[in-house]
């Protein structure tokens, strides 16, 4: 048995062939092939990185979520975050605008209130679920209520917009890129290659199963289950932080509406991925895919004049309901 | 003979390629019971599960009252009357006891439930099972035991005609278990046909008529259990002579030092003042009733339970042990009573359970599956786990090999202390053979044993001392030949040693010794 970052592909299931295990990958092989008999544009270097770039958010948050989910947990909260974070973000940049002048450090600063914000969201509700001894349902959706709301106030109901200079200094993070490599792409892969080393070759990997099969197990293994619950919460703080990065130059504002449904749609593409929404069972790799399709979908439609993009909801929906059935009554081999 | 009730003709059975039952011929008669013995893996989960209409088998035929049984769902062989206990109940915790019985098959009037008619039903059941349980009282405020009587209750209020029970008497004690044999004897003077399994031979002994003995999926033989004695069964479960169950005794030296030490250890609700000494190459019994505090006393000790007052020291040094990992870094292991829901990930492979309490072992950063699998190919020798193949979820495998692998993963942290929690509970003879030769062969080269166990024998054949608990308090330690059964009940049911009431003076620095002085 060779370790490998990416076990359902290096390892062989005792008997036959394990659609579970394939299932995500087929499924995304499949969309492949029918994008591509519907439009060969599909194909196109610039339509593959289009549709991995609008991915990027929701599959950086996902791949934080994979670890939420799998140790038992759910994070309702992180669509409001990502909203609440880009606009703190936002607000602080704009202000330091006429102190440290129109440049990088502003932006530094701003990454940096993100990325605290995050963690510091992520700490809440890991130590809500952990210490205040409440399901991670109700803590975020109580935290998903406030964060949005804080949002809202903070722009007072309207749209927050990053002040211009700053904005032309910040856009290449989410326009630009390397060998043709958006940024966006470059990070999300690396969220994912970092994820995947997390959940599947490190012992806090390792835990987030066995407290997502059995807490009373994982406990009388000498594993500390709030310490393990509260890191995946920080951890999904952190990834919402990342995507908020990438985001805010995009579109340089945040309102109201910022991230609305991504906690579902995050959820969503951890699902179609194969990790099992009970938890003990997480599989990152399959949520990148699960993400990608979720994109996929979108731009399939959009590209065919045959079905009306207003049914996008409904194929995701039909394909969430599809990767569940095939998940149903198979037991995790890992 | 009578037309059988349940019968069973050249019954065979595979998972896949893999055979596991081989031909098996199985008949119950009106009124009577009938033992189902055999190893851990012998085949008799499957048998019951196909005599219970679970299992389709892969040929042969079952007959109920001659007619060929249905497998068409539970439901269909729940209408025959074949009902299963299993072993794992079947109950829906949060609902009412009354609510449990009619569960499916609720009593109307009209569109609505006829509550009063369920409650007068369940009463008179009850009854007659001499069962105290309130039908209003929820499943999960009930005992083990009385979870078992509303069992049975179930099946009774079904008509049942056959009752195949799963190892009843694996959680009761001994007054349960008789409660629940007065029960077997009352249903078979009525003509319900009896399916019983136990490891407990004695019980065998006692309360059946025949017995089949499996193996291997084999059918061994089926004979009246008066010709058979309990040697004779476990020979045929075995095949071969099972001779000296327990190793000869290897004291620990007259100077080996005290290795753990604990004094007044308070568990709210549970234990109260509790202290003992355990000395390197020593094996300690535990004893008393079920709830008397032992496994409490255990897990408050190691940091699984909150302990509200009491001192450790670990080789004469004070040892502050807040969380089971404090424990395992001062050498100190657990093994849990309860494998399924404590001990094993059942969803999970063997090597993510073999490794899981001693992870940091396997590497700084990254885990090294390389050396997990080495680990697991070691483990599977030495404890001499038999599975087909490696990759199989854990909740797969037989009690037996479960416990075996339970243990294997307790002592990847190669602890000089052993805690173990009814370690045989519900496995078979020869594998609890292997068990009682590990915990020996532990002791003798210098570990020392906390044994805690309501298996008489158990206590008795392993145990160098024995301290007794009753009702949360250490009521006695034995030593020497005061280690026999009368002495070790006479201290667990009050009738000798420190009374409970007589302990309100106890403080918490009382030595465990003075009990034995003192009585």
């Amino acid at each position: 048995m060779t370790p490998s970052v990416m076990p359902e592909a290096a390892r062989k299931p005792s008997s036959g062939f394990d659609l579970k295990l394939y299932g995500p990958f087929l499924a995304l092989a499949a969309l492949i092939v029918l994008g591509t008999i519907v439009n060969p544009v599909f194909l196109s270097p610039g339509n593959i990185g289009n549709v991995l770039t609008r991915t990027a958010f929701i599959g950086i948050i996902a791949v934080g979520a994979t670890f939420v989910i799998t140790a038992g947990g759910i994070d309702l909260s992180v669509g409001s975050l990502a909203a609440f974070a880009s606009g703190v973000m936002i607000v602080v940049m704009n202000a330091l605008v006429g102190s440290m002048g129109a440049g990088l450090p502003v932006i530094l600063v701003g990454v940096l209130v993100a990325l605290g914000l995050g963690l510091a969201a992520g700490l809440v509700n890991g130590l809500l679920v952990t210490k205040g001894r409440m399901e991670a349902f109700i803590v975020t959706l109580g935290t998903m209520g406030i964060f949005r709301s804080l949002v809202t106030y903070i722009a007072d109901g309207g749209t927050l917009s990053l002040n211009s200079e700053i904005r032309t200094i910040y856009r290449p993070v989410y326009y630009g890129g390397v060998f043709g490599i958006s940024y966006p792409i470059l990070a999300f892969a690396a969220v994912a290659l970092v994820g995947a080393l997390i959940m599947y070759r490190t012992r806090f990997g390792r835990h987030c199963a066995a407290i997502g099969s059995s807490e009373d197990v994982a406990r009388y293994s000498a594993i500390n289950v709030d310490r393990v619950k509260l890191l995946a919460f920080v951890l999904q703080g952190i990834c919402v932080a990342i995507a908020v990065v990438i985001y805010v130059p995009r579109l340089g504002s945040a309102s109201a509406t910022t991230g609305l449904l991504w906690e579902l749609e995050a959820i969503a593409a951890v699902i179609i991925g194969g990790t099992m929404l009970k938890g003990g069972y997480g599989r990152i790799w399959g949520t990148v895919v699960g993400a990608v399709m979720l994109t996929l979908i979108d731009n399939i439609l959009n590209l065919t004049g045959a079905i009306s993009v207003y049914l996008n909801g409904t194929i995701q929906g039909v394909i969430i309901i599809v990767a569940v059935l095939l998940q149903r009554g198979t037991v995790a081999r890992r | 003979m009578a037309e059988p009730l349940l019968a069973a003709f050249g019954v065979t059975k595979s998972f896949g390629p893999v055979e596991v039952l081989h031909g098996v011929d199985f008949t119950v008669q009106r009124g009577e019971v009938h033992a189902l013995v055999g190893e851990n893996g012998a085949g008799k989960s499957t048998l019951m599960k196909i005599l219970s209409g679970f299992h389709r088998p892969t040929s042969g035929a079952v007959r109920v009252d001659g007619r060929p049984m249905s497998f068409s769902g539970i439901g269909a062989a729940e209408a025959s009357g074949v009902v299963l206990i299993h072993q794992e109940f079947n109950l829906a915790e949060h609902l009412t006891v009354e609510e449990n019985i009619f569960l499916g098959r609720e009593l109307r009037r009209g569109p609505f439930l006829d509550k009063r008619a369920m409650n007068e039903r369940s009463r008179a059941i009850l009854a007659e099972l001499d069962c105290p349980v309130d039908p209003r009282a929820r499943v999960r405020d009930l005992a083990v035991s009385e979870r078992q009587m509303v069992e049975i209750a179930k099946a009774m209020s079904r008509e049942v005609r056959v009752l195949i029970m799963d190892e009843p008497t694996a959680v009761l004690t001994g007054t349960e278990s008789a409660v629940l044999f007065g029960l077997i004897r009352r249903l078979r003077d009525q003509g319900v046909g009896i399916v019983y399994t136990s490891h407990k031979l004695d019980e065998v002994r006692a309360i059946t008529d025949r017995v089949t003995v499996l193996r291997d999926g084999h059918h061994i033989a089926t004979r009246p259990t008066a010709e058979l004695t309990e040697d004779g069964i476990a020979q045929l479960m075995v095949g071969r002579a099972i001779s000296d169950l327990f190793p000869a005794k290897t004291p620990p030296a007259p100077d080996a030092p005290v290795v753990l030490e604990a004094r007044g250890i308070d568990v709210p609700g549970w234990v109260r003042g509790a202290g003992f000494d355990l000395r390197r190459g020593e094996i300690l019994g535990f004893a008393g009733l079920i709830g008397a505090g032992r496994t409490e006393l255990a897990e408050g000790l190691l940091g699984l339970r909150r302990r509200t007052a009491g001192t450790l020291s670990r080789n004469g040094e004070p040892l502050r042990v807040r969380r089971l990992e404090d424990a395992v870094a001062a050498g100190i292991a657990y093994l849990t009573e309860d494998r399924k829901g404590k001990g094993l990930l059942l969803a999970k492979g063997l090597q993510p359970n073999l490794t899981l309490l001693a992870l940091d072992r396997y590497g700084r950063v990254f885990v090294d599956e390389r050396r997990e699998a080495a680990a697991l190919e070691r483990a599977v020798t030495e404890f001499d786990i038999r599975v087909r193949t490696l990759d199989v979820p854990v909740g797969s495998l037989s009690g037996g090999n479960q416990q075996k692998l339970l243990l294997a993963k307790t002592m990847q942290v190669d602890p000089d202390i052993l805690i173990v929690d009814e370690p045989t509970r519900g496995i078979d003879i020869g594998t609890k053979q292997q068990i009682y030769r590990f915990l020996h062969e532990f002791a003798r080269r210098g570990g020392s044993v906390i044994l805690i166990s309501s298996e008489m024998p158990e206590i008795i054949g392993l145990s160098h001392r024995v301290v007794v608990m009753r009702s949360g308090v250490v009521t006695g330690v034995l030593e020497g030949d005061e280690v026999e059964e009368g002495e070790i009940v006479r201290y667990a049911t009050g009738l000798k040693g420190r009374t409970v009431d007589g302990l309100k003076g106890f403080t918490p620095e009382g030595d465990a010794h003075d009990a034995v002085g003192h009585a």
